[in-house]
């Protein structure tokens, strides 16, 4: 009785605790102009994503012959493509892609990054020298040109790309969560939970990787820009998603050749891109300041 | 009266300028051999100033440094393997800065559990039982369990870090400048606190401080530590009321007493010889009023001088100081 009382008032104590943590950094976020920026089109890029098929007044692949590089007017909100396919549905559309992508390379980048970082950090040494060098490797290689390097070797297609993303940017990740384990590694807290019989990995996965969370967060956010950038000029070069595909970058793309006289074409996707990763950026830097603990002091 | 702790010869050295290729430019010998012995039971202060090699000496006694030679052994068993796990369950440390030796993410419940956990593989319900138990011993309330670190003053949080070395259930503690960080009130409050919980749980202290006027209140016997190595051994009050080696005598001159004016005992050299260029023989004669020529030529070896009292110097003093 006693036992499940303590523990009940735990629990009860530190969820809302978290969730307040959470909620504060959305409010903090919210308040400034330009990181509420972000979280709206973030959010809205989400809803866009869920409601696809609500939203889209047209199927993206449904061709229309007859109705060929129409401008942007009632019946087609953004014009239509060479093929007469619905700019505005395809852009809709386009917005799962995108979020499959950041998804994907997220979930793939941090963890790889992280434990890279934080092994490397906390053992020092020849592990570090070792982790090290491999990243360097990574890191002398422009992300773009290594990236297509990988698509090329893969094969073309959305689910290689993203690999080839992937593999392009865990090693600033990496950089940034070794420097971050650096400076706790020598903590009297790390010692203190050396002597208490906290393996290795313990250490790592329970003390490290959690105070090196924010930053990679943070690094996470502001690598998205680069991630989408990435993948639009992927698919620009036709290594990315593949037609009839509407995936942004690949949509400019193929309307590249109709640009001088329809620039409908290239102008729709051409903003989502921008709007996506300049929210994206906006956000980080909002998240920087929200995560500071000196600056959450200061409000 | 048994030994619980007996260290032997045991050395740190520290490469300095490593190179690519080949030897490091130079070692600095952070503890020379030293030899001490704590019977159980007892509190062994270790007093010495600043860089003499204090808490180097504490690290390696926990496993937290590896030795460079030498061995230590717990209750007759060597202890060479410098896993800190190991050491974990025979030899517990109580840091020097309360607040920084707590992980300030984890709730201090998480904390207390650790040491139950991963030394002892207890099951949840007997973790909340011992917990209790320690919490009710260093006077802290249970509701404090469910905190963070940062809500805790300087003296709750060092009573904390007591109690986390208690719940290891290790017999040696390494008390490693436990009370430099707190207030002289709270202070009083920790060393009372420490005084009760080693009789409660016949604990053995190894006791590190600067502070003489603490060490002496706590200890039973006391080391000197100078330049890394022990130049005096004795009971506390014999070591106190009539210091044997110079060092000890400038050490208890230097302590600011009522009633005296604040003069510093030496004009010359205050400072610790260079680590890279030991001096020979003595490394002391240089701040030494009584040094001569021997002491430039062979560096004096422990001897007993009076009962229990060990001194490494050429010249002891003798008389009342």
């Amino acid at each position: 009785m006693d036992q499940s009382q303590s523990l009940s008032s735990q629990t009860g104590r530190t969820r809302p605790q978290w969730m307040q943590a959470s909620l504060n950094i959305v409010t903090y976020l919210a308040r400034k102009p330009t990181s509420a920026f972000g979280l709206v089109v973030l959010a809205l890029l989400i809803l866009v994503a869920l409601t696809a098929p609500i939203l889209a007044p047209h199927s993206p692949y449904a061709q229309d012959l007859q109705n060929t590089l129409q401008p942007p007017s009632m019946g087609h909100l953004f014009g239509t493509d060479e093929l007469g396919r619905d700019i505005f549905s395809r852009l809709v559309y386009g917005a799962r892609i995108t979020l499959t992508i950041i998804f994907l390379v997220t979930i793939v980048v941090g963890p790889i990054g992280l434990f890279v970082g934080t092994v490397a950090g906390y053992f020092g040494g020849r592990v570090d020298m070792i982790l090290m060098r491999i990243t360097d490797i990574f890191l002398s290689f422009p992300s773009l040109i290594l990236s297509l390097a990988f698509v090329a070797a893969l094969g073309p297609s959305l689910n290689n790309a993203i690999i080839a993303i992937s593999l392009t940017a865990w090693p600033p990740i990496a950089r940034l969560a070794r420097a971050e384990t650096m400076t706790f590694r020598s903590a009297d807290y790390i010692a203190a939970a050396r002597l208490q019989g906290a393996s290795p990995a313990r250490i790592i996965w329970r003390s490290i990787v959690p105070m090196c969370l924010p930053s990679v967060l943070i690094r996470l956010t502001l690598n998205m820009a680069t991630v989408i950038l990435t993948a639009a000029g992927l698919g620009f070069l036709g290594l990315g998603a593949q037609p009839p595909m509407p995936e942004w970058g690949a949509m400019i793309a193929t309307g590249r050749r109709y640009m001088i006289d329809s620039w409908w074409l290239v102008t729709f996707p051409g903003l989502a891109i921008l709007c996506v990763s300049l929210a994206f950026n906006l956000l980080g830097d909002g998240l920087r300041d929200a995560l500071d603990p000196k600056q959450m002091n200061r409000r | 009266m048994t030994t619980a702790l007996a260290i032997t010869d045991l050395t740190k050295d520290f490469p300095v300028g490593k190179r690519l290729f080949g030897p490091p430019r130079g070692v600095v010998h952070a503890v020379r051999p030293v030899t001490l012995d704590v019977a159980e039971g007892e509190t062994l202060g270790i007093v010495g100033e600043s860089g003499c090699g204090k808490s180097t000496l504490a690290r390696m006694l926990v496993g937290l440094l590896p030795p460079t030679a030498g061995t230590i052994k717990i209750n007759g068993q060597p202890l060479d393997n410098a896993d800190p796990a190991l050491f974990g369950r025979k030899i517990q440390y109580v840091f020097q800065d309360p607040i920084s030796s707590l992980n300030p993410r984890k709730t201090i419940r998480q904390i207390m559990e650790a040491p139950l956990r991963h030394l002892h593989n207890m099951p949840a319900a007997d973790r909340a039982r011992r917990i209790n138990q320690i919490f009710a011993a260093v006077n802290l309330r249970e509701e404090f369990l469910d905190r963070y670190p940062h809500e805790f003053s300087g003296g709750q949080a060092q009573r904390i870090g007591i109690a986390r070395a208690l719940a290891a259930d290790a017999r040696i503690v390494i008390l490693d400048e436990p009370v430099s960080a707190l207030d002289v009130s709270v202070q009083a409050q920790v060393l009372n606190l420490l005084a009760d919980l080693k009789g409660q749980f016949g604990l053995t202290y190894l006791f590190i401080s600067h502070d003489l006027a603490v060490v002496e209140a706590v200890s039973d016997r006391v080391a000197v530590l100078y330049f890394g190595s022990v130049v005096e051994v004795g009971p506390a009050t014999a070591v106190f009321s009539q210091p044997r080696h110079p060092y000890t005598k400038l050490l208890a001159e230097s302590a600011p007493v009522v009633g005296r004016p604040l003069a510093a005992p030496e004009g010359r050299e205050t400072e610790l010889p260079d680590p890279l260029n030991p001096p020979t023989g003595c490394a002391f004669r240089e701040r030494c009023s009584k040094a001569s020529a021997i002491c430039a030529q062979i560096a004096p070896v422990m001897t007993e001088v009076a009962d229990g009292v060990s001194v490494a110097c050429h010249h002891p003093l003798t008389g009342p100081a």
